[in-house]
């Protein structure tokens, strides 16, 4: 059936069964890219997307479950004040390697920054650990992350 | 001792400085394939581009385009090969635009492995002279054009910025304007290098190029390709290595919105659809019978049996110094020991994936590889078509690891796509990418040696089995019982070794296909050398880092990293209790390596926490010193993650683990923190993107050790063995 959804400020129409994650309607139906599929069970954070502001696992939720609420994915987080800080956060500390994680990485962090100005370690934990990065760039997030709350 | 950097495989390459300038002179940049650019693309060039070789092109707007024979994956290579060119051709880092390599094993092969790849940390060590020598070329010829212009001699000119200046007139012309009268001169024969005290770029910690588009989203992965009319694909493959299909019922998997047709395959079945959400949906509503075939049986403990077995037998000498026997005879003290490393997935962030398009008489793929060329081979072959009639679009890498050196991918996407009209995007879940890799082997060795009064080793001895890569997948790299990567790390050690023997038997696991895996041989040789080293230190009752030292009196790159990895990481500090610092020292990839990690072991429930890993390299020149502190966190973050999590086991033949459930990634909250030194040096480039994982699974051990007094002898760590009172 037809739903009808609110992404990064603009309304889609899309006409998929409503148990699809919102992940496959981002990449495949709408062709928004940057938001990745790692897992498929909300146990690597590579599918992160903002639902109403708060760090969510796109691919385990469900397209019908998101009604009005509205959904904003790595394409438009730079518009966002703790987004904009993170990325350059992330620019500036060289984070990236493969880079394939770092979507979800980005969202998860702007999430925590939006809601809390100065992490501490714990905090960063708290928020973090649900990404997994393969390439470990952890110890570069930690410093990224404490760059950005610094700014 | 053959401690030179670029020694593995060299014996394979037939490439030579001139080939690559001769060859590519036929590669103009007119010719160039259009890539997938994840930096911006730039048109083909016209015919006043000026392209000395395979490597440079500089278009007559004066866009300077570096083609990249080695991918990026996140080592760095996309920034610190440009490096190089740059640092000759005189050009700043912002004035290049980068695109991917087209397979072409003739100019983009890797001199050190013979082939278009990337791997066995080798793109800097390969690159090294011949991109350097790459833009030499190409800046003399700049110059010799601008020269010619203004009719005065070339030595008076020189080159800056992406301009040549003559200072003695003030005149200066921009490559750019340049590109057409260069193109049309001949190609210098001998161009002369920069001095390492002339270097502007090389040895700064110069920006990533690739990484703006990994914060916005707008990087270009093989998975986000998307090729006009794409349709979605995912598969599930034979759950045992050789099994087949007995029976399908697809009638519900049709019967799913948005799923298109059913794939049916020998060994496979795929499920293509118009969104992965649908094609995902219609897999788990088919009804697959399987034949689980001959391996339908097999237990990961029925290989470990086969390998062991295989010690009890002589295997082929990899190595003979003195006479181990005899000295072993007069030991005054012999220790014995058995080690066992498990099979390890790659699990790369991007799972599996390649998109097909296949057409009557050509076929067209998108996808992330480390091996062009060979995908490009083997999909050729699976579609039954020439090999010029495959074109291949390579794109960023969501992690390498090894995993994509292989074209079974590409292989099994063909295969599917032969039977779909239209481009079909086939993409494994994260169930079938750990279930279907190619898998780090499985280890087993024998090791034994004698120690005289004062505890110095008199006699090694090592026998070990299991799987060879090379064997597979170079098959002329394994020659008379050996190949390189097998042995790397279990001879040629830093060690004095007056009498020191070590065999090899290639052991196959029934079924179970293996491929390299990040710091692949040294994965396995360096942690059972480091191991027992420390269980010989231990018998000698000696200091671990003393003992090793007074091993190296042959070796000063050694000792020098060992010294400072003690003096970074306060080895002789005193720690609280329930704390262990171990070390490690390895020669491997070309680079000097001693790593000293210090862990805490849970007195209540065994669990091990990695607090903290010192390391001190010596890679000689640091082309990127960004880029080495990475790959150096990153190596040791893989290991750790292999020493605390990694095994793949298998029961009834399936593959135990599925997801990131039951095969662990470390995440950040157990991520310890990372200090890397590095040595001051002028040698050439030794490898550096595998070295910190294969060091950091014994340090992690010894520390256990120093901890606990348990030494494990079995990856990956075992909390039970830990658990107080165990």
């Amino acid at each position: 059936m037809a739903f009808t959804i609110s992404i990064n400020g603009q309304t889609h129409q899309v006409d998929v069964d409503g148990d699809t994650p919102l992940l496959w309607v981002l990449r495949d139906v709408l062709g928004m890219t940057g938001t990745k599929f790692g897992c498929g069970a909300a146990l690597c954070g590579a599918c992160t997307v903002h639902i109403d502001g708060v760090a969510t696992r796109s691919c385990i939720t469900s397209v019908d479950s998101i009604d009005k609420s509205v959904v904003t994915t790595i394409e438009a987080i730079g518009a966002t004040p703790a987004g904009a800080k993170i990325q350059k956060a992330w620019l500036d500390q060289e984070v990236p390697q493969c880079g394939y994680c770092q979507s979800g990485q980005i969202m998860s962090a702007s999430a925590l920054l939006a809601s809390n100005a100065r992490p501490s370690d714990s905090d960063i934990d708290d928020a973090m650990s649900g990404n997994i990065c393969r390439c470990g760039t952890y110890v570069r997030i930690r410093e990224a992350i404490k760059l950005a709350s610094n700014g | 001792m053959k401690h030179d950097r670029t020694a593995l495989l060299a014996t394979e390459t037939n490439l030579t400085r001139r080939s690559f300038l001769v060859t590519s002179a036929a590669v103009g940049g007119g010719l160039m394939l259009s890539l997938s650019l994840p930096f911006g693309q730039s048109e083909a060039a016209g015919s006043e581009a000026f392209a000395p070789n395979a490597f440079i092109r500089i278009d007559s707007d004066g866009q300077v385009v570096l083609t990249m024979p080695y991918v990026e994956m996140g080592q760095g290579t996309y920034t610190s090969i440009p490096m190089l060119i740059a640092e000759e051709l005189e050009v700043n880092l912002k004035q290049v635009k980068l695109e991917h390599a087209p397979p072409n094993e003739k100019v983009y092969a890797n001199p050190l492995l013979g082939v278009q790849a990337t791997g066995n940390s080798n793109a800097m060590r390969g690159a090294w002279k011949p991109l350097r020598e790459a833009g030499a070329t190409a800046r003399t010829m700049l110059i010799a054009a601008a020269a010619k212009r203004w009719g005065v001699d070339a030595n008076s000119c020189r080159a800056q910025d992406g301009e040549v200046i003559h200072a003695q007139s003030g005149r200066h012309l921009k490559y750019g304007e340049l590109a057409a009268d260069a193109a049309k001169l001949p190609v210098p024969a001998n161009v002369a290098l920069k001095a390492a005290s002339d270097f502007k770029l090389i040895g700064t910690p110069a920006k990533r190029l690739d990484i703006s588009g990994k914060v916005n989203g707008s990087a270009m992965f093989g998975i986000d390709a998307r090729p006009p009319g794409v349709k979605f694909a995912t598969l599930a493959q034979s759950p045992t290595f050789g099994g087949r299909i007995k029976n399908v019922d697809d009638t519900a998997a049709k019967a799913v919105k948005g799923v298109r047709q059913i794939v049916r395959l020998d060994d496979a079945v795929a499920v293509v659809a118009d969104h992965m959400g649908a094609a995902k949906k219609g897999l788990e509503a088919l009804k697959i019978e399987w034949d689980d075939g001959e391996h339908g049986g097999l237990d990961t403990k029925e290989v470990a049996r086969l390998l062991e077995d295989a010690t009890l037998k002589p295997g082929v000498v990899a190595q003979n110094i003195g006479d181990a026997d005899k000295a072993m005879a007069g030991a005054v003290t012999k220790v014995e020991a058995t080690y066992h490393l498990p099979f390890l997935a790659h699990a790369t962030m991007e799972p599996m994936n390649c998109t097909v398009h296949f057409r009557k008489d050509e076929c067209e793929i998108w996808l992330g590889t480390q091996a062009i060329a060979r995908v490009q081979a083997f999909a050729a072959k699976a579609a039954g078509l020439p090999v010029e009639k495959v074109i291949v679009h390579n794109h960023l890498l969501g992690g390498g690891f090894g995993r994509r050196l292989e074209a079974d991918i590409a292989v099994r996407a063909v295969e599917i796509a032969k039977q779909v009209d239209g481009p079909v995007k086939v993409v494994w879940t994260r169930e079938e990418d750990i279930q279907h890799d190619l898998y780090r082997p499985y280890w087993f060795d024998r090791i034994s040696a004698g120690l005289d009064k004062d505890g110095k080793v008199i006699a090694w001895h090592n026998r070990y089995a299991g799987s060879s890569v090379i064997a597979r997948w170079l098959p002329p790299g394994f020659k008379d019982g050996l190949d390189p990567d097998s042995t790397e790390g279990a001879i040629d050690l830093v060690y004095d070794m007056p009498n020191f023997h070590v065999e090899y038997s290639r052991v196959e696991p029934p079924g179970i296909p293996t491929g390299f895996w990040r710091s692949v041989g040294p994965s396995h040789n360096v942690f059972v050398v480091e191991s027992f080293v420390d269980e010989l230190a231990a018998a000698a009752k000696q200091d671990p880092v003393a003992y090793r030292r007074a091993m190296l009196g042959k070796n000063p790159h050694a000792k020098a990293v060992l010294d400072l990895v003690a003096e970074k990481s306060g080895w002789s500090s005193p720690l609280p209790k329930g704390r262990g610092r171990g070390v490690s020292l390895q020669f491997a990839f070309g680079s000097w390596q001693a790593q000293v990690a210090e862990v805490e072991v849970s007195p209540k429930d065994g669990t091990v926490r990695v607090h903290r890993v010192t390391c001190a390299m010596d890679c000689g020149t640091v082309v990127n010193p960004n880029t080495v502190q990475a790959q150096l966190q990153s190596g040791i973050m893989f290991g750790t993650t292999a020493a605390l999590y990694g095994e793949i086991t298998l029961k009834g033949g399936r593959v135990e683990q599925t997801n990131f459930d039951t095969y662990q990634i470390l995440r950040i909250n157990e991520a310890p923190t990372v200090d890397v030194h590095l040595v001051a040096s002028t040698e050439p480039p030794g490898g550096m993107g595998e070295t910190g994982t294969s060091a950091v699974v014994p340090a992690i051990a010894n520390a256990i050790f120093a901890a606990t007094g348990k030494r494990l002898r079995k990856m990956p760590v075992d909390a039970n063995v830990l658990k107080q009172g165990a």
